[in-house]
């Protein structure tokens, strides 16, 4: 009885395209920045994703998890992760040098929903790692200015050497098609000129808004949601252009592994970008 | 779909022909009064006479652990050595609806290769079965099946009616024609009639799944789930058994001294302590009743919102198996407002003292 059969499966979900590391760069003393590049020059360019998209990323020998994609499909070609050293996967792609191989499979996921944003107002907040994903939506929306109305960033972090590509916002301050307002916790060392006081503190700055007209998009540390979302909801945004990007475990990052499950949806094929709305009525999201 | 008729004497020399070159798995005792499927060589091993088996059948679809690829720096090389030709024999009406629901579940957006391959590559011979008083299939509408299998045999007495499901299941008649019969008597249609209503009849246990969505959204912070939280052992057991569960975990497995990985899938329950877990210590459901609950809104809201039927074929596993009497039928019913099992309450308390 000979019941082995050869299986060649040529369109596996599971398999991991391999890429290159080309640049690697501190921007914390815990964050890193990693530009990367499929091997595959025609896979690197065709590339197609929205900002809010996550990729499952493998380093060989130390396992695969899920990672937002911080660069902007508007710049195609490479793409760029923003990683903190949290554990054993985390600890191998910092250890990763320039052209180390590793593995990258994607995108995944819903994205922020960037044609229907067109024409409004946009704006963004974010504190710490929160970054990391709507550096994404950011960047395209300032590749796509034309397409957008007012764009306006709200950016907090403890310290100023834990603001993540800090020299690179406070560059953005000088373009007068983007409100900018970036603020620090607190900050010993007396080096900061901007605001200080947590990311809210920020929210009177901004110029009136027509909330029927506007996007607003948070991330960061779970403690930030309620009191953004407080300040969007005073700001009358409605519930449903409330937008948010989340975190779960994921082993798969297409729906089977079921890491990510709450209640009938799973995050990662149903988000991870969610609105305010969804998170209201799916109890457990934050 | 058509049928036809087999003598009970010429069951084995049937599977004689069609297990030639496939793997013949089919119930078998183990212990006294437990039943799994197993590949036979020997036929006199089959016991059709079962209730339910220990593991579903999506056991040997997707064993507990497979290599996903033996991965190298420069190559992932894809693994299917779990998927072989077999013919999965007496198979149940609801592991049959719990393989349809797999199908749906593991090609719903992505398709899942590791699933799909294995299920490509098995036939599916169903049987007839006998309730028992955990039996709640027919309050699933899973006891009976028109679709899934490729061939289904049910049991009256000295024959077998034979439903052919499939093109493939019709490839199987014919390998050996003269074995069945076209001609179906009026005698055996009678005698068919007689065993559906007397088999109605034998189910004993009923729980109203329609109200489900609705009653666990009303009970959401119901403190019945706090006290089966203190009472689950969070063993994984439900998951293990359950016919629709699906999870999974991933692991990167160095081989030492030769630079090279095995990724490893192997079965995962959502009612263990990690499975929410991510990076930083963080924990989503870092409560045995938070986990309990994802559980059974999977298995008896969500997917009755989103398919129009529970993520439960009936089978009653749960019910035989959970150490701690919680179960499909036991939560049902205290949703319903049928009261805490007393057993669950004096557990709880004895765990908080």
């Amino acid at each position: 009885m000979n019941s082995k059969i050869e299986t060649s499966i040529q369109d596996n979900a599971f398999l991991p395209e391999p890429a290159r590391v080309i640049s690697t760069r501190y921007l914390t003393k815990d964050v890193k920045f990693f530009q990367v590049r499929f091997t595959d020059m025609e896979k690197a360019l065709s590339f197609k994703y929205e900002p809010g998209q996550f990729a499952m990323v493998s380093v060989l020998g130390a396992g695969e998890a899920p990672f937002c994609l911080s660069s902007s499909p508007s710049r195609p070609g490479l793409l760029e992760f923003c990683i903190q050293k949290k554990g054993r996967l985390t600890d191998a792609i910092f250890r990763l040098k320039e052209n180390d191989l590793i593995g990258v499979r994607g995108p995944y996921g819903k994205g922020f929903p960037a044609k229907e944003m067109e024409g409004n107002d946009i704006l963004i907040v974010m504190g710490g790692l929160g970054v990391a994903p709507l550096r994404s939506v950011l960047l395209y929306c300032l590749d796509n200015r034309d397409l957008f109305n007012r764009v306006i960033l709200l950016h907090g972090a403890k310290t100023p050497t834990d603001m993540i590509f800090r020299e690179e916002f406070l560059e953005l301050k000088k373009r007068e098609d983007l409100d900018c307002f970036l603020s620090v916790d607190k900050d010993e060392s007396g080096i900061w000129e901007e605001n200080i006081g947590v990311v809210t503190t920020l929210f009177p700055k901004i110029a009136a808004i027509d909330p029927s007209h506007t996007y607003g998009l948070v991330c960061g540390p779970p403690v930030m949601y309620k009191f953004v979302i407080d300040e969007f909801i005073k700001l009358k945004i409605p519930k449903d252009r409330i937008l948010m990007t989340l975190e779960r475990r994921m082993k798969c990052g297409v729906g089977k592994c079921g890491h990510c499950a709450i209640d009938y949806i799973y995050t990662c094929i149903d988000g991870p970008v969610f609105t305010y709305w969804d998170v209201i009525h799916m109890r457990e999201l934050i | 779909m058509k049928i036809v008729k087999l003598k009970k004497e010429n069951l084995y020399p049937f599977l004689e022909i069609i297990s030639k070159d496939a793997d013949l798995w089919a119930p078998a005792k183990k212990h006294e009064d437990r039943h799994v499927f197993k590949q036979v060589e020997d036929f006199e091993q089959i016991d059709l006479d079962y209730t339910r088996t220990i593991l579903p059948p999506r056991n040997f679809l997707l064993p507990p652990e497979i290599r996903m690829f033996q991965a190298s720096k420069s190559e992932y090389e894809p693994d299917f050595s779990h998927v072989t030709k077999k013919i999965l024999f007496g198979v149940h009406p609801c592991d049959i609806h719990g393989l349809l629901i797999m199908d749906k579940f593991y090609t719903h957006m992505f398709d899942d290769p590791y699933f799909l391959e294995a299920r490509k590559n098995a036939l599916i011979l169903g049987h007839s079965c006998w309730p028992d008083e955990n039996c709640l299939c027919k309050s699933t509408n899973t006891h009976i099946v028109e679709e899934g299998y490729d061939l289904f045999f049910t049991d009256l007495g000295g024959n077998y009616l034979v439903w052919i499901g499939s093109s493939r299941g019709d490839d199987l008649i014919r390998m050996q024609p003269d074995l069945f019969e076209e001609d179906i008597a009026d005698q055996d249609i009678q005698s068919f009639i007689r065993w559906r209503e007397d088999r109605d009849k034998a189910f004993s246990t009923e729980i109203n799944f329609t109200a489900m969505p609705d009653l666990m959204e009303l009970k959401y912070h119901d403190p019945l789930w706090e006290d089966l939280g203190r009472a689950c052992l969070a063993c994984g057991s439900c998951s293990n058994v359950c016919p629709t569960c699906n999870c999974y975990n991933v692991e990167d497995n160095p081989v030492l001294g030769k630079n090279c990985s095995n990724i490893n899938r192997c079965w995962d329950s959502c009612t263990l302590e990690y499975y929410s877990g991510v990076a930083g210590g963080e924990n989503f459901r870092e409560k045995r009743s938070d986990r309990l609950k994802l559980w059974y809104t999977h298995k008896l809201q969500a997917y009755i919102s989103k398919y129009g039927k529970p993520a439960c074929v009936g089978c009653g596993r749960c019910v035989v198996t959970c150490p701690v009497d919680i179960n499909v039928l036991t939560v049902a019913k205290a949703l319903d407002g049928n009261g805490i099992d007393s057993f669950w309450k004096r557990l709880s308390i004895e765990v908080s003292q």
